[in-house]
């Protein structure tokens, strides 16, 4: 049986750790860059994809939720479906006023 | 190896609690931001042309000159987690002095900024902001309230990482027991994840 539980498991190479961290500065320069760029509303929408996955890899390689157990990642679900629900309704409000 | 022989082997500890109560506080934590974005998103999208007008005036140079520290503090904290499983303890030491390093950057470059700012007239209730249109004030209350509140975390978790280097140094923190030092890392992640929406929706509309 695994000796501490949920310790053993939850690490990653320091080379991921290290491409992530490439990886994200690479989105930040396209934001950047994109962001000169004048897409109209599309702009804004661009913008949060990134931030998006920018915190998608923060979230499973950095704070180790992809190799945390379920229970962790169905909180992050819960919590972040609340959020997209009160946006949701926030804007089906002021969209119509 | 039976739950009872696991609690003789080593003090009553519950890592993974441990790990589910920061994880609940950092949803607390998504509340207060969450809230500020929502009311962000309502007034920007309100007073779409203020918020343009506002924000050519912030300096993009700096803001992604601090999302690149505070990305890189990220790493260096997950790197003095990684290294301190692996029983590396100095060097662990050395990665979590280097992430309060970067954090003191990140606040040296905010109060230059937020200097600028200043200097230039634009903070709360100042006449030169109070003559700006009713969005453009909008958008630098959000500006002060959200990236101060922000700043606020960036000094609370480079404190508590600082007590976790103090623990590592003692070796209270070791390779069989950091479940502090994760817990810490957790909170600063977070602060990284708030700066990743705060840059664009302040720094870059143009």
């Amino acid at each position: 049986m695994e000796k501490p539980v949920g310790h053993q498991a939850n690490t990653h190479t320091y080379g991921k750790y290290i491409f992530v961290w490439l990886a994200l500065l690479a989105f930040t320069a396209i934001t950047v860059a994109v962001a000169g760029i004048n897409l109209g509303n599309y702009s804004i929408v661009l913008a949060i994809v990134i931030a998006c996955m920018k915190s998608y890899l923060v979230l499973t390689i950095f704070m180790h939720l992809k190799v945390e157990q379920k229970a962790f990642k169905i909180f992050l679900f819960v919590a972040l479906l609340f959020i997209f629900i009160t946006f949701a309704l926030l804007f089906s409000d002021y969209s119509f006023m | 190896m039976s739950t009872q022989e696991y609690a003789v082997e080593q003090v009553h500890r519950d890592d993974i609690g441990t790990k589910i109560g920061m994880w609940l506080f950092l949803y607390s934590e998504l509340l207060l931001f969450g809230g500020l974005f929502f009311m962000y998103s309502v007034y920007r999208f309100t007073n779409q042309s203020d918020f343009h007008i506002a924000a050519k005036n912030m300096n993009i140079f700096i803001g992604t000159f601090n999302t690149i520290i505070l990305l890189t503090s990220s790493m260096t904290i997950a790197l003095a987690i990684a290294a301190m499983q692996r029983g590396k303890t100095k060097l662990s030491i050395f990665l979590q002095f280097l992430t309060i390093a970067l954090a003191i950057f990140f606040l040296v470059n905010k109060y230059i900024e937020w200097s600028h700012e200043i200097a230039e007239g634009n903070y709360p209730g100042s006449p030169t902001l109070l003559a700006k249109s009713h969005g453009q004030i909008l958008f630098y209350g959000l500006y002060y309230v959200m990236t101060g509140l922000h700043a606020l975390h960036v000094i609370v978790g480079a404190t508590v990482i600082g007590f976790m280097t103090r623990f590592s140094i003692k070796g209270k923190i070791n390779d069989k027991n950091y479940v502090r030092l994760e817990a810490a890392g957790l909170y600063w992640h977070l602060v990284d994840i708030i700066w990743i929406f705060l840059f664009p929706l302040f720094y870059l509309i143009i």
